[in-house]
């Protein structure tokens, strides 16, 4: 044990998984040589190889289609696209195809590739660095989305992901990536996919997040009497988690980075609609990024959920 | 264009490559044909459940290129793609099971004309999206480098293709990192009804490669002998270690873009060009320089037709009897959780 970033506990699951199975390859852009962009890739190259940590052109599609065709050989690519606004460049290729070897070669490839990728604002940068695009994945059938939010989850999902037959859009909170240190078994541990983890027990109000929002719901959660629920797989999400919390709460408040409209939490807000609106006892609310193109410096502030935002909405589900 | 007015096989040519051979590359581009020329048949019945792009006219391609492939080695095609599949092994009686939407296809009956794919013969599954299928090959051949196994792959695409950025960027990474794949151009031309020298500032799609370092060669696509000799090369190459390379085969395809009709009353092509292809036929230039050149006796020739519509009578015959899929198969193979 020791403590450790988000970066360094990606850094050892990539490590770990390398060493355990010898058909795990990472690709990307600056992957090898220079470690990556955020350096997540450190020391790889050294350890496993340029046949195992391979620098690409800067080629989006390439890199994706690429993996795709390792994946359907029966190997288990992880490739890294520098910034999440980057993966544009490769959609065609995951959701016309990575998203559909499985259904469209009914069932005789699977398409074992992970695509990590830094998300979210607060890096400093501007549009198409600081992204947060899951719905777009989340709505595309065939694809698994997760987005870890500690260096613990980040570790055993990661781990997962690449275990995992399917492709998986790993989404990496770039903003938290090495805000927090926290303890990390040296041991391999896998956390499964498709499960959420109630970070606190509540009985007041159902509060869900995912990545770097969920430590700013968790700070606004002080004084209320929340069940935190960490979503950490955004695609299938854990739909019984939700709505055993909702059932016992009557409140749910959804605190997400992207955009509201058409955003992830429209889809938790009508999964309650459907399946526990006599359980609700006040509107459900969204805490969410505005209609706005994710901008740079000063205004980062203002487009991002803020702890006094959720607070507001928190003491707004409690008036009913 | 080519302006050459005939299919010209070199004697050469045709001495030095085995007479077994000869007689396959026939073979294949005859039961192509007449497997194509069968969909055209039966397609007005409306009883095949999905669009059809036929390639009749472009036979030598896929035969040429594919008789040089092992079985095992791996083969990408595109939404015109019954020629390559039939070439590299597929069975006629999955592929008409697929067109008629039934289980025993090789999409199980959910996917059509343009989702071939056997494992089993190293077809690793096609789509509609033009060029989609290039970075596929590139992986492929990226792992068959990993693993040392000396597999070969293949992508066949067309002059639409070379329209798209993925094949760029594509190419450029199979050559930078000296991977055995082939890339197969097939030049006919005309994507849907947009022609290549409306869509493309050069059409000189094979020089193309020398500026990824990668050899290019345009071979005349009509030609089978030219097709197999160009692509020995180049899988010779790409098993060798020696890296991909462009063929680009110029070709034309007789009927229109999609469906069993020709399109020139539409006005989309000249009636004039059409004739002049048909002229430069793939099928029956070659059988004449087989049959001329005593490569093959006549009687041999003559018996290879029936045996192509028993195999074809056999297919339909099982793929109309085999079931429609379930509803449940709406929800197979999506992902495992």
């Amino acid at each position: 044990m020791g403590k450790i970033t988000i970066v360094k506990a990606i850094n050892q699951a990539l490590a770990e998984e390398m060493a355990r199975d010898e058909d795990v390859v990472l690709l990307g852009e600056d992957i090898g040589q220079d470690g990556g962009v955020f350096r997540v890739t450190d020391g790889l190259l050294e350890k496993f190889g340029p046949q195992r940590v391979m620098d690409t052109p800067l080629a989006e599609l390439a890199i994706a289609g690429t993996a795709i065709g390792m994946a359907v050989y029966g190997l288990r690519p992880v490739a890294e696209i520098q910034f999440m606004g980057f993966t544009y460049g490769a959609l065609e290729q995951v959701f016309s195809h990575a998203s559909r070897i499985r259904s469209r070669s009914r069932g005789r490839f699977t398409c074992p590739m992970v695509i990590r990728t830094p998300y979210g604002i607060g890096i400093k940068a501007p549009e198409l660095h600081s992204e947060s695009a899951e719905s777009l994945y989340c709505h595309m059938p065939g694809i698994k989305v997760v987005a870890p939010s500690t260096p613990y989850n980040a570790k055993g999902l990661l781990i997962s992901a690449i275990r995992d037959d399917d492709m998986v859009l790993f989404m990496e909170p770039a903003s938290i990536y090495r805000a927090i240190k926290a303890e990390v078994p040296t041991e391999n541990y896998a956390i499964p996919l498709g499960k959420a983890a109630i970070m606190q027990e509540g009985d007041e109000i159902t509060l869900v997040s995912w990545g770097a929002m969920l430590h700013k719901a968790m700070e606004a959660s002080e004084g209320f009497d929340c069940e935190i629920i960490d979503l950490m797989t955004l695609k299938p999400f854990d739909e019984e988690a939700i709505l055993e919390s909702v059932r016992k709460t009557g409140r749910l408040v959804i605190v997400h980075e992207a955009t509201k409209n058409c955003g992830l939490g429209a889809e938790i807000a009508a999964l309650v609609a459907e399946e526990a609106l006599f359980y609700l006892k006040a509107p459900v609310l969204r805490v969410a990024g505005p209609e706005a193109v994710t901008p740079m410096a000063s205004l980062e502030d203002e487009y991002v959920p803020k702890v006094a935002r959720i607070r507001e909405a928190l003491k707004d589900v409690m008036k009913y | 264009m080519s302006t050459k007015s005939d299919v010209n096989f070199s004697p050469e040519d045709l001495a030095a490559i085995p007479q077994k051979a000869l007689l396959e590359l026939y073979t294949t581009m005859l039961r192509i044909r007449l497997f194509e020329e069968k969909i055209v048949e039966l397609y007005p019945e409306q009883e095949m459940k999905c669009p059809v792009h036929l390639c009749i006219g472009q036979e030598a391609i896929a035969a040429g290129v594919c008789r040089n492939l092992k079985k095992d080695d791996y083969m990408v095609s595109n939404h015109r793609g019954h020629g390559h599949g039939i070439a590299k092994g597929i069975s006629m009686k999955v592929l008409f099971a697929e067109f008629y939407g039934r289980t025993t296809g090789c999409s199980k009956g959910k996917g059509g004309s343009m989702h071939i794919i056997d494992t089993s013969q190293g077809i690793l599954g096609t789509s509609a999206i033009v060029g989609g299928g290039i970075p596929m090959a590139v992986g492929t051949g990226l792992s068959s480098r990993i693993k040392k196994d000396k597999r070969v792959s293949v992508v066949f695409f067309g002059d639409g293709a070379f329209d798209e950025g993925v094949f760029y960027e594509s190419f450029n990474f199979a050559s930078l990192k000296k991977l055995p794949v082939v890339f197969v151009c097939e030049n006919n031309f005309y994507a849907t009804n947009s022609r290549q020298s409306s869509r493309q500032s050069s059409c000189e799609i094979a020089n193309s490669a020398r500026a990824f370092g990668a050899p290019g060669m345009c071979v005349d696509g009509n030609n089978v002998v030219e097709v197999y000799k160009a692509a020995d090369q180049a899988v010779k190459l790409a098993r060798s270690g020696g890296g991909p390379s462009l063929i680009e085969a110029t070709t034309y395809r007789w009927k229109g873009h999609v469906g069993p009709d020709v399109d020139y009353e539409k006005g989309a092509r000249t009636e004039e060009e059409l004739i002049y292809w048909m002229k430069r036929c793939p099928v029956k230039n070659f059988e004449k320089a087989l049959r001329e050149g005593g490569i093959v006796t006549g009687e041999t020739l003559d018996a290879i037709p029936q045996a192509i519509f028993t195999e074809l009578d056999e297919a339909l015959s099982f793929a109309i009897k085999s079931p429609y899929p379930k509803p449940e198969a709406l929800y197979e193979d999506l992902y495992n959780i």
